[in-house]
């Protein structure tokens, strides 16, 4: 497997270009991603997040600033077929099976590997998020829980070095979310991949990662970046620690003072 | 509520039985004379009579359909594949396609005789003509629609355009072209009946337009009664090429509205 590299981010900034001027998506961002870490961006909607994601997977090019895969720029790193994706929506082909829904990544970024092992590997992925059973259901037959599940299932067949995720979670009713929450650490702790995730939900940011990076809006900023210092493996329970209720509330604070101004709260 | 295949079939085959027998029933006590309109039983009479007849002119009838709506659909498809890949085309075209539609095409058809001659040729282009529009557009907007975002992701995992195209966007597609299938191999009947109206002598259009001349108005009826057999055997075609290619569609939702 290749080595997961060292993400650096430096002074990224990216504006687009509409009719009325230039919008500013992402100023001066700087962010260190060590390799294997779990790291979270939570901010409000509209700070960028997803715009900080398609500037690492490559679809879009920062305006100033750089990204840096263990010390080159990222322009210069062969990037594909090591950057797996989640999106918030399933976004699976409804004509596929469940398991030629998660073989398709691989059918272009694996070619090398003979159909049968990816096939047993595709099998595997789906078993380990309890899709045992349901390899030849179309999405259609699926929960949107199930559904979302081999979506991640086609991002991991990849085995990819790095895996961004873009709110996965958020269409999910609460139970499933926090069963796959709980999931989603074990098939990291399998895998050694970097995350980046992205996430509304505090709690969530806090469960799953070493670093939570809190943005603010417009401009799409750095506002701190928070180490979590809780041991894994995590589970459920540490929701229920003072530790973890105080970093939550930090981070809500730091995210609610930038939309209510002073004094308007009485 | 409708509980199973067998009784709906049975009600939709019920409708065509009340149909003919009110229509039997309205000629024999009104006395309409058969010239103007003959019943049911007159006109099933002249279909055994005639039989032969009809069904040697079917075939004229049946090529023009199927052959224009063949060039129909390979022009239609790759004019979309244009339309819906290259921004250049799709502004430089739209407004003619535009203005192509709202010309009667049918108008046409005495134009295409001087051009194309007597026979299958101007019969086929006037099917091809009339049947083209929906299946461009249709298929252009079956081709836009696909994620942008996990065109983004395959692309970004080195995906070529032709996988795309092939494993994404076309079956992606498919269910908006079978959508326009349907509409355009209808309007490709009424293509291949106008040129045999104008100028043929074969084909169920030109058996129609004869008997109208000599006032055999329950061989007109027959002609009519075989040409819209003949086009629901064709609509049913496609409905089965549609099933058997996207059955996954037809679990998942109706189908794309069309224009």
């Amino acid at each position: 497997m290749a080595s997961v590299p060292h993400i650096r981010i430096e002074g990224l900034s990216l504006q687009y270009r509409t009719k009325g001027g230039s919008v500013s998506a992402l100023q001066d961002v700087s962010v260190d991603i060590p390799p294997r870490s779990f790291v979270s961006v939570v901010g409000p909607s509209g700070c960028g997040k997803t715009t900080l994601l398609k500037v690492l997977s490559g679809v879009l090019k920062a305006s100033s600033g750089s990204v840096s895969l263990d010390n080159r720029p990222i322009e210069q790193t062969d990037l594909s077929g090591k950057i797996g994706y989640v999106f918030q929506r399933p976004l699976l082909l409804p004509w596929r099976t469940a398991l030629q829904n998660v073989l398709l990544t691989t059918e272009v970024a694996r070619k090398d590997v003979p159909l049968a092992e990816r096939q047993a590997d595709a099998r595997q992925w789906l078993a380990l998020t309890g899709l045992s059973g349901f390899e030849d259901r179309l999405p259609h037959e699926l929960s949107g829980g199930m559904q979302q599940r081999v979506s991640l299932c086609r991002a991991l067949a990849l085995r990819p070095t790095i895996l961004l995720m873009d709110e996965p979670f958020a269409a999910l009713d609460e139970i499933t979310r926090e069963v796959m929450q709980e999931e989603l650490l074990q098939l990291w702790s399998a895998t050694e991949s970097t995350v980046i995730f992205i996430t509304h939900s505090i709690s969530e940011a806090v469960l799953l990662s070493e670093r939570v990076i809190v943005m603010t809006a417009r401009p799409g900023r750095v506002d701190e970046i928070i180490d979590i210092p809780f041991a894994r493996p995590r589970d459920e329970e540490l929701r229920g620690r003072p530790e973890f209720a105080g970093l939550v509330q930090h981070i809500r604070g730091k995210l609610h003072k930038r939309k209510v101004p002073v004094g308007a709260d009485s | 509520m409708i509980r199973n295949s067998f009784t709906r079939t049975l009600g939709q085959v019920g409708v065509f039985v009340v149909f003919f027998a009110l229509w039997e029933l309205a000629v024999d006590l009104l006395h309409v004379k058969a010239v103007i309109l003959p019943p049911p039983s007159v006109i099933f009479q002249s279909m055994y009579k005639h039989w032969y007849y009809l069904l040697q002119n079917s075939w004229p009838t049946l090529i023009a359909v199927a052959g224009g709506f063949a060039i129909a659909a390979v022009l239609g498809f790759s004019i979309a594949i244009g339309i819906a890949y290259s921004r250049w085309v799709s502004e430089m075209t739209y407004p003619f396609l535009i203005a192509a539609q709202v010309i009667p095409k049918v108008a046409l058809a005495p134009l295409f005789i001087i051009w194309f001659g007597f026979g299958l040729a101007p019969k086929l282009v006037i099917a091809a003509l009339i049947a083209f529009f929906p299946i461009v557009i249709n298929t252009a907007r079956g081709l836009i629609s696909v994620e942008p975002e996990l065109i983004q992701y395959m692309r970004s995992l080195g995906a070529s355009w032709s996988e795309i195209f092939f494993k994404i966007s076309l079956p992606w597609a498919l269910p908006y072209i079978f959508a326009s299938f349907r509409i355009s191999i209808t309007l490709a009947v009424v293509g291949a009946v106008v040129g045999e109206f104008v100028a043929s002598d074969s084909g169920l259009g030109y058996v129609i337009s004869y008997a109208n001349v000599s006032l055999d108005t329950d061989v007109m009826f027959a002609g009519i009664f075989v040409l819209s057999t003949l086009g629901m055997l064709l609509f049913l075609a496609v409905v089965l090429l549609e099933w058997f290619f996207i059955s996954w569609q037809m679990a998942v939702e109706a189908p794309p509205e069309t224009m």
